[in-house]
């Protein structure tokens, strides 16, 4: 069966070579002619989608844990649930989380993902000690920021375009219950969202739901949540039972007036200016991993989530004009996030810098694509970038400007072979 | 407690390997390349904090087992997963491809079970589980080699049960019907009829401790097979089955 991603869009036929050990995975990648990696799916786009897969989820050992520093050396098919489902009663939690725990340690590096505390902690790969990349050629080569730190900056962000990550060292963050104390702020326009923001960059973690239907006067309210774990608790973990959606949506189901009325209720069902509530982990980190398949809500021709960032100092300009051309559009979504961020780290194709980013979930539609590249432009002008592990359709040209780095990234694929041998149907549509 | 696992790296046993550390069990995990088991053994200390290790053992190789048996004398049970699926057209033309068939799946279980079969007599405790298959109920035409070796093992646990039920020993046959797993890997299994590997340990794992008989993962099993055993056989050999 061909493996689809996260947005089901596109769909293509491909081959599913699982990744059982390392001897059977160097023979692979020795004889495909052309292949990629997929961990578990998370990924919205065509990052991991490609004619060959090598499969990785099944790919899944634990292999040490240092009780005293933290560091958890395992296989790359381990997804984040099993590291929280160990770990968290244990008193650790991986350092780095984005909003599904869902995903691959191989597909975290590959996108070098990050979460809520971004600006406290910086993204996935800052943890990560070194890994073991399975090369094109079945050289299997240590990279650290040490050892071969050229093949380490490029993985970390690179997409699954550098090889198979094998495994990785990976350093958990101690906590000391796992009950996490949040406050919600609720904003009335982008000025008002920007400002408290800047006021809670203390908290550890923090994020913001945007309204991105809102016009006018309202244009930009929010409501933002900001918390850290409990200082003193109990350390007890369980992932709560979890409801599916078992079939597609009705093509009908989501329209300018529901996604409307949904925007209304879930900004005016909080009253208060700033609240206070204790959660758990699920509620804090993964509000929709909850529900299962939620991306089949989007109806069986898929969704993107279109996610970008701007530099802090464009960034209420940039916002404002890209709020204002949604709105416009009608053609807005249930899950606007938006978030400041912390400092840029050195990985080549690593998404953040800091400023703010703005998230949206976009079902594909005819209409849609001729305003994401509109977006494109002013993201662009703005010295923003687009994430790759959500997107679907950036032309070559914005992606080049986004990413400044991508000369070297490209001059290390020359130089292993990996522009031969590896592609995605993104590498390709990018000209990686 | 402490349970034995043979034939360690295929996925049922993988996953029963984890059930049973989830629980709480030490185990030993027995196959015929120690060093490719290490790589579960490492995983089941870390996620769940039992002691793991790994022996090799290959059931065809019966001289061997008398020593193996020796070396892990005190468990508490025994799972054995051990199997091959084969190739029918293969076994027909060549003698040693059905000679490995029912080594394998039949002989080399034999062999080693009953040694510890010996060793709960007399203990009067422990458990034996046998992966058998619904193959073994009624032999088909495309793989009745392998059925025919699993209608050996499943007569035998039932003998070995009725033996050792006096001695307080349990034993429990598991026909798991089609599991997504390696050995079916490429095949078109019907998505109902179909376990996962997960969900065929955690059943293993339950009716063991409920002292179960015989075991069919998927319930509907129980009454596919019993309507094909029941199918005549003058009708049954025009069947394409």
């Amino acid at each position: 069966m061909s493996l689809r991603s996260w947005g089901n869009y596109p769909i293509m036929e491909n081959k599913v070579y699982p990744l059982q050990d390392v001897k059977t995975a160097r023979e692979q990648v020795k004889e495909l002619s052309e292949f990629i990696p997929y961990g578990n799916g998370r990924s919205y786009g065509d990052s991991a989608l490609g004619k060959n897969i090598i499969h990785t989820k099944k790919y899944s050992y634990m292999l040490a844990f240092n009780e005293e520093t933290g560091v958890l050396h395992c296989t790359s098919g381990v997804t984040l649930a099993e590291i929280i489902e160990v770990f968290a009663p244990r008193g650790w939690f991986p350092a780095v989380t984005p909003g599904t725990k869902y995903l691959t340690v191989g597909g975290a590096i590959a996108a070098d993902v990050h979460g809520k505390n971004h600006h406290s902690a910086g993204t996935f790969t800052e943890f990560v000690e070194s890994f073991n990349l399975l090369l094109p050629d079945g050289k299997e080569v240590e990279c650290s920021r040490k050892k071969n730190k050229e093949l380490f900056y490029a993985t970390a962000g690179g997409m699954g375009l550098t090889g198979i990550i094998l495994d990785a060292y990976i350093k958990l963050k101690e906590i000391k219950s796992t009950k996490i104390n949040q406050i919600t702020y609720k904003t009335k326009n982008l000025e008002e969202t920007f400002a408290v923001f800047e006021k809670i960059q203390s908290y550890p973690y923090s994020v913001a739901w945007i309204d991105c239907l809102a016009k006018g006067k309202n244009l930009g309210r929010s409501l933002i949540m900001a918390g850290d774990f409990e200082e003193e608790g109990k350390l007890e973990y369980k992932t709560p039972k979890r409801k599916a959606i078992p079939f597609y949506f009705p093509d009908f189901a989501l329209n300018t007036i529901s996604v409307k009325a949904f925007n209304w209720i879930y900004y005016h069902r909080i009253w208060k200016k700033e609240s206070k509530q204790r959660v758990g982990i699920d509620a804090f980190f993964y509000p929709l991993d909850a529900i299962e398949h939620w991306n089949k809500m989007y109806g069986k021709n898929g969704f993107t989530q279109y996610q970008f960032i701007l530099p802090v100092e464009n960034s209420y300009q940039g916002l404002k004009t890209i709020l204002e051309k949604i709105a416009a559009s009608g053609m807005g979504s249930f899950l606007a996030v938006l978030k400041l961020y912390g400092k840029e780290n050195k990985n080549y194709l690593s998404f953040p810098m800091q400023g703010y980013s703005l998230a949206l979930d976009f079902k594909i539609h005819k209409k849609l694509f001729p305003l994401l590249d509109e977006l494109d432009d002013v993201v662009h002008l703005s010295g923003g970038r687009v994430y790759l592990a959500k997107d679907v359709r950036l032309s070559k040209e914005n992606f080049a400007k986004g990413y400044p780095n991508l000369e070297k990234f490209i001059e290390i694929r020359k130089k292993y072979g990996m522009n031969k041998k590896m592609q995605s149907l993104q590498s390709m549509r990018l000209e990686i | 407690m402490k349970i034995l696992i043979i034939g360690a790296k295929s996925d049922i046993a993988k996953a029963v390997a984890h059930e049973y550390a989830k629980n709480g069990h030490d185990m030993v995990l027995a196959c015929r390349n120690a060093k490719e088991s290490e790589i579960i053994a490492k995983d089941i200390h870390v996620r769940y904090n039992v002691h793991a290790t790994c022996m090799e053992l290959d059931v065809t190789k019966f001289a061997t087992h008398a020593a193996f048996v020796k070396k892990i004398e005190s468990v508490d049970g025994v799972v054995c997963v051990a199997g091959y699926l084969g190739e029918q057209k293969k076994s027909q033309e060549i003698f040693e491809e059905t000679l490995k068939t029912i080594h394998t799946n039949y002989v080399g279980c034999v062999s080693i079970l009953n040694y510890y079969a010996n060793i709960f007599e007399e203990k009067k405790n422990g458990f034996i589980i046998g992966v058998s298959s619904v193959a073994g109920d009624r032999g088909r035409g495309s793989n009745y080699i392998y059925g025919s070796a699993k209608a050996g093992f499943t007569a035998y646990l039932s003998g070995l049960r009725n033996r050792l039920s006096k001695s307080n020993v349990q034993v429990l046959t598991v026909k798991p019907g089609f599991v997504n797993t390696q050995m079916t890997a490429g095949m078109k299994l019907p998505k109902l009829l179909t376990a996962q590997p997960e969900e065929v340990a955690t059943s293993i794992f339950r009716a063991q401790k409920a002292n179960k008989n015989v075991l069919y993962v998927k319930w509907m099993w129980k009454y596919i097979m019993l309507i094909i055993s029941l199918i005549p056989e003058s009708i049954f050999k025009k069947l394409k089955l």
